[in-house]
């Protein structure tokens, strides 16, 4: 069943690929400079390595917009993307599959009554806008560059001519692992809180958790898309720029390359917390646009404003507002009837419910708990209702508030003696001892997560989060929603 | 792959500029064929002649070869049109140096001592001319941005040589003792001479084009 439900990501998958692998290549095989065979053939091995390795962090940002927690639910939502990807480019509107996913996200979250977080979202959108305007600064700066050491080396022409081959392999394979690792939480991010899949490893040495085999099989049907159908789009694409110089063109594609890179790397991330300076939002991005950035940066660089289309860059603009609009609006209305007509659970219903403990973890955490009294032992069938009865004049924060809605959240788990027998042991997994300490729970009901979570801390100091490992923080989060998704009492309603 | 695409481009720059010291040398040879003409040295004229006709197939060979390479390999696709039709302008004054020897060991004109110092002027500045062009192609494919300075130079010794052509056909044609015939001969051959930096003047003009649009 879950082979049928992920058909509709594979779609996406392969519709990326088709279409963006020409952002990478298109302008080397479309002037000849690469062959397509040459090209087909890395673009797949790094889109394929750059999403295992390196997704998570797009798809982490993707989650926390909305959390698609039923399979039939997360295969409308990548269909929805999918067609209005389709019915877009057929309509020749320049469009992208991060805006489209985000907007079927959005369009499940008000399906199944989930509040959609405007923070995440804020930040995603910002980084769309930012996107292609860095793409511009960044072209600029290395045709600059590549200028500049041109005339400093003065290479002969075939040389320069090998080199420029050369190095438009070299960022094309670059492009295509940034590709993958940021646009693989659009093929397959929505099906990460429903994959059966558990961690694998293998001769010990290589660990795949169950997200990054999802990302693998995404990324093969992104490769697909490039091996059959990216020929014709790379032509046309090559066409539509010749007049950039291969010397550009590699400016170009590096500029794209960096900046999917810089939105996707969980590294450069850390390394940037890690001394203290300001992070770059880990967002799904557009392909295209940050190629057409690019290119109107090399543009102004060479002649002033009058050679930019505005008309196309208006298109890109409205993009960012009217795709997701209308992924939204075929995720909403596809969901209603899968759900209606086909009688398929698209989503599990959150309910929220301040019980005594919630409360008491909200007061401990400092926050005025005086008008909350009033919810206490209210049951509210999901996040929108539970927000509207929040007592509108308590000022608080975003953070205060996902603290409330977290601590309020009902997600009853039973630790039972079958599931934890069912619970797989790894040296690089769950260790033996740490099942060992699920096993002194064995028989309890808690009612929240953090419940669960807390009583574990309290056996062993293993389970606690440490303020500055992120490593072993995410390591442990990893491992309780692992463990909630065995334990989940299921038939609760 | 690439690493070996390198390689192969070493090479064909090599016989790129093989092809270029071909053109430069075919204008050393004219230079030395057109004084033994001069001073009658009709085995000398003669050895040259041989000389510049093997340059002339050598050069052919090589452009041919640079040529199909061009191709065969699809390298430097965006320019590949410009340095063929490059290839073959230059190719072009070389056998222009071959055909103008040509015409006098057919023709066997008679030219009197006093049009010889017009006459080997205007070579010098013909071969001159060609000098020129054929620095500028090299800087072209070494380093473009350097064409402009060789570039100029063609339009100089093409100036030079309009002037020195101009003044010895009047020359020509107010000489007493040479009748109309010959006068006509003259004229055509110096108008041969003459054409040669024509050609390389209109070789210059494409190639700043060429420029251009390699100017990154």
């Amino acid at each position: 069943m879950f082979a049928f439900f992920i058909s509709s990501g594979l779609f996406l998958g392969w519709s990326l690929g088709a279409n963006d692998a020409s952002n990478v290549f298109g302008t080397a095989v479309g002037a000849r400079m690469i062959r397509f065979k040459t090209a087909a053939i890395y673009c797949s091995i790094f889109i394929i390595l750059g999403s295992v390795i390196s997704g998570a962090g797009a798809a982490h940002t993707l989650g926390k917009l909305g959390a698609v927690n039923a399979i039939a639910g997360a295969f409308i939502v990548a269909f929805a993307a999918g067609i209005s990807v389709y019915l877009m480019t057929k309509a020749r509107y320049p469009v992208s599959t991060s805006q489209a996913i985000v907007g079927s996200i959005i369009g499940w979250n008000l399906f199944s009554g989930s509040l959609t977080d405007y923070n995440s979202l804020a930040k995603i959108i910002g980084t769309w806008v930012v996107c292609p305007v860095i793409s511009a600064i960044i072209a600029i700066g290395l045709y600059k560059l590549v200028v500049f050491s041109i005339r400093a080396l003065k290479p002969h022409m075939l040389t320069l001519d090998a080199l420029t081959r050369f190095g438009l392999l070299l960022v094309g394979a670059f492009g295509s692992y940034s590709l993958g690792a940021n646009n693989i939480a659009n093929v397959m991010g929505v099906f990460i809180p429903v994959s059966p899949f558990s961690d694998i490893s293998f001769f010990g040495w290589i660990k795949l958790s169950s997200e990054q085999q999802l990302f693998f099989i995404g990324s093969v049907a992104i490769a697909v898309g490039v091996l059959t159908y990216s020929k014709r789009v790379m032509e046309t694409v090559g066409e539509g720029i010749v007049s950039l110089s291969p010397v550009a063109a590699f400016a170009v594609v590096s500029a794209h390359s960096i900046v999917l890179f810089l939105f996707a790397s969980q590294g450069l991330e850390s390394f940037l917390s890690n001394h203290g300076l300001p992070t770059i939002p880990l967002v799904p991005v557009s392909s295209s646009q940050a190629i057409v950035g690019a290119v109107i940066g090399v543009g102004l660089l060479k002649g002033g404003g009058r050679n930019i289309r505005w008309r196309l860059l208006s298109g890109i603009s409205s993009g960012w507002v009217v795709t997701p609009i209308i992924a939204a609006a075929v995720s909403f209305i596809s969901l209603f009837f899968l759900q209606n007509v086909f009688e398929q659970k698209t989503y599990r219903p959150i309910r929220y419910q301040i019980t005594h403990e919630a409360f008491e973890r909200i007061h401990d955490a400092g926050i005025a708990t005086g008008k909350l009294k009033k919810l206490l032992d209210k049951q509210y069938p999901n996040a929108i209702r539970f927000n509207d009865v929040l007592p509108e004049n308590m000022e608080l924060s975003h953070e205060d508030r996902n603290f409330i809605f977290a601590s309020a959240e009902i997600n009853e788990v039973k630790i039972t003696a079958s599931g934890i027998y069912a619970v797989p042991v790894g040296s690089h997994w769950i260790t033996e001892k740490q099942k060992d300490d699920l096993k002194k729970l064995e028989g309890r009901i808690f009612r929240h997560k953090w419940l669960l979570h807390d009583a574990l801390v309290e056996i062993s100091p293993y389970w606690q989060y440490v303020g500055n490992d992120k490593r072993h923080n995410e390591e442990i989060r990893h491992k309780l929603s692992h463990i909630y998704e065995l334990f989940r009492f299921k038939n609760h309603w | 792959m690439e690493f070996n695409i390198l390689r192969k481009k070493l090479f064909i720059g090599k016989q790129i500029d093989d092809f270029l010291d071909k053109v430069s040398e075919s204008g050393l040879l004219f230079k030395q064929g057109m004084d033994a003409y001069l001073k009658a040295n009709k085995e000398s004229f003669k050895r040259k002649i041989e000389e510049v006709t093997d340059t002339e197939h050598q050069g052919d060979a090589l452009r041919r070869s640079v040529e199909e390479q061009l191709y065969v390999k699809t390298l430097i696709p965006e320019s590949r049109g410009d340095v063929l039709e490059l290839l073959e302008s230059m190719d072009s004054l070389l056998d222009r140096f071959k055909g103008v020897l040509w015409q006098f060991e057919i023709e066997q004109p008679e030219i009197s001592t006093e049009f010889n110092e017009d006459f080997r002027e205007l070579v010098l500045c013909v071969v001159e001319t060609v000098e020129a062009i054929v620095r500028s192609t090299r800087a072209f494919f070494v380093n473009v941005f350097s064409v402009s300075n060789h570039i100029h130079k063609v339009s100089y010794w093409e100036t030079q040589s309009d002037k020195i052509s101009s003044r010895l056909q009047r020359n020509i044609f107010t000489c007493n003792e040479l009748r109309l015939s010959q006068k006509m001969q003259l004229r055509d051959l110096v108008r041969h001479v003459d054409k040669i930096a024509d050609r390389a003047e209109d070789v210059a003009d494409k190639l700043s084009i060429y420029v251009i649009k390699r100017s990154l």
